[in-house]
């Protein structure tokens, strides 16, 4: 255990080393390091920011599926409430139709009935008159007795 | 082959002496004279080791601790020219542990202002004595043995009869590294706190002003044993080591030559192994211990109390 100027020998070499560390290793070497650790946290945060998004986009999707299915089911509805009008108008129109048809029919009925009458009062009229003229063995004067004659015809 | 029986005097004595190359008192600069020859085959020595004085190397300190030196930088240096944040090597991932080891220690110890200095500060002095420590693990007469030219101790092999391996052993390597810690703390003390508020902190403290005289008693000693004992410690702990390994070493004396040194041989064998599995430990915990001890005082260097 003798000192001597191995001590400062010693000195100069570990002044060197820590320089050269500090001057071409250290800082290249935490560059790196701090550089990774930092490409690692914005990897990370990235990661946790797209998650988010996908999450968003879930839920997205979600509220659009049932708006989407919920304008379905109306546009359905109304369809259906407008096939109904359809049948109901539909259905309307061919009894109006029904019933005019029927009435007109009716009307044209009664004409004929009404016509059918008048010729055969007319018909009857005579008839009588010339039943009469037999009965009498005379002729009526027709104008004479026109007036009962219409009588007659108007009582039949 | 042996000029002389080894014993184990010569033998503890030989692994704790340094590869010395200094002036001697007579002018001339020469390797260390040992048991009158020198250190080196075919040099002159005029003078020991004793007698050199303070103008004397050690050689094989300066040499270890430089090697291992160069040797962590160059590698650092590879692996932060191709540092790249997206895909790291298997070295650099190894690199990049450690410097975020040494990172946290930082940030959690030293809580001033950030000081760009000690990051690589830490990190040199980590590496660096954690390399060093790890010469203990070589077997002790491992490197001595080839450099003797693969010659016992005492023969006349090779060409450089002493060698330390272990740069942490000698204590001028710890103390040279503290005596750098010591020169920082000084610098930044006087830096933060101005020259009066460093010297105040050292007399006004823990009595007051008025009691300087008392207060400089205690706190001078506290202030300097604290910096010398980062470097005894080191140097003591590791020294101990290699002192355990060079006794366990002492069980293979006789490993060829007969049936105890057999028997004795395995006992060393194991103790050997032991000794090295706790010496792991010694190793990492040291130079861990030497790096925040360091930046804890840096620290108190920052503050103002």
């Amino acid at each position: 255990m003798n000192f001597n100027a191995t001590l400062f020998g010693q000195l100069l070499a570990f002044m060197f080393f820590v320089w050269f560390t500090m001057q071409y290793v250290w800082p290249y070497i935490l560059e790196a390091l701090e550089e990774r650790e930092k490409e690692i946290s914005d990897g990370l945060e990235a990661a946790s920011r797209g998650k988010r998004e996908l999450d968003e986009a879930h839920q997205k999707k979600a509220e659009i599926l049932e708006e989407a299915k919920k304008e379905a089911a109306d546009l359905v509805n109304q369809a259906n409430a407008r096939a109904n009008q359809l049948v109901e108008d539909a259905k309307s129109s061919a009894n109006e139709e029904a019933e005019r048809i029927k009435v007109s029919a009716q009307s044209d009925l009664e004409q004929a009935a009404k016509r059918t009458k008048e010729e055969l009062r007319s018909e009857v009229a005579a008839l009588a008159v010339s039943g009469a003229e037999k009965i009498l063995g005379s002729e009526i004067d027709q104008e004479k007795n026109s007036q009962l004659i219409d009588q007659i015809a108007q009582e039949l | 082959m042996a000029s002389k029986e080894l014993n184990s005097t010569d033998y503890i004595e030989h692994h704790l002496t340094n590869l010395t190359y200094g002036k001697c008192p007579d002018g001339t600069w020469s390797f260390a004279e040992v048991h009158g020859k020198s250190q080196v085959a075919g040099t002159e020595a005029s003078c020991n080791i004793s007698e050199m004085g303070f103008w004397a190397f050690q050689v094989d300190t300066l040499f270890m601790s430089v090697l291992l030196g160069l040797g962590m930088i160059f590698f650092m240096r590879r692996v932060a020219k191709n540092a790249s944040s997206s895909k790291p090597s298997r070295v650099q991932n190894a690199v990049e542990y450690l410097v975020t080891l040494v990172r946290d220690q930082v940030q959690d110890n030293f809580t001033a202002d950030k000081n760009p200095l000690m990051g690589p500060l830490a990190l040199t002095i980590f590496v660096w004595v954690f390399l060093m420590n790890l010469m203990d693990l070589i077997p002790i007469d491992l490197v001595p043995w080839m450099l003797n030219g693969f010659a016992a101790p005492n023969a006349e092999g090779g060409a450089i009869h002493y060698f330390k391996v272990l740069p942490v052993a000698d204590i001028n390597a710890p103390m040279g590294m503290a005596l750098g810690v010591l020169i920082l703390i000084h610098y930044y003390s006087i830096k933060n706190k101005g020259l009066g508020g460093f010297l105040a902190e050292l007399t006004f403290q823990p009595y007051g002003k008025w009691m300087a005289p008392i207060n400089v008693i205690f706190e001078i000693p506290g202030f300097y044993a604290k910096q010398l004992a980062l470097g005894l410690r080191l140097y003591g702990n590791l020294f101990a080591g290699e002192m355990i390994f060079i006794l366990i070493a002492l069980f293979f004396g006789g490993f060829f030559s007969s049936f105890t040194g057999v028997l004795s041989g395995i006992a060393g064998l194991a103790l050997n192994f032991i000794w090295a599995v706790f010496h792991i430990l010694v190793v990492i915990l040291q130079a861990f211990l030497f790096m925040v001890l360091t930046l804890v005082y840096l620290q108190q260097a920052h503050e103002h109390h």
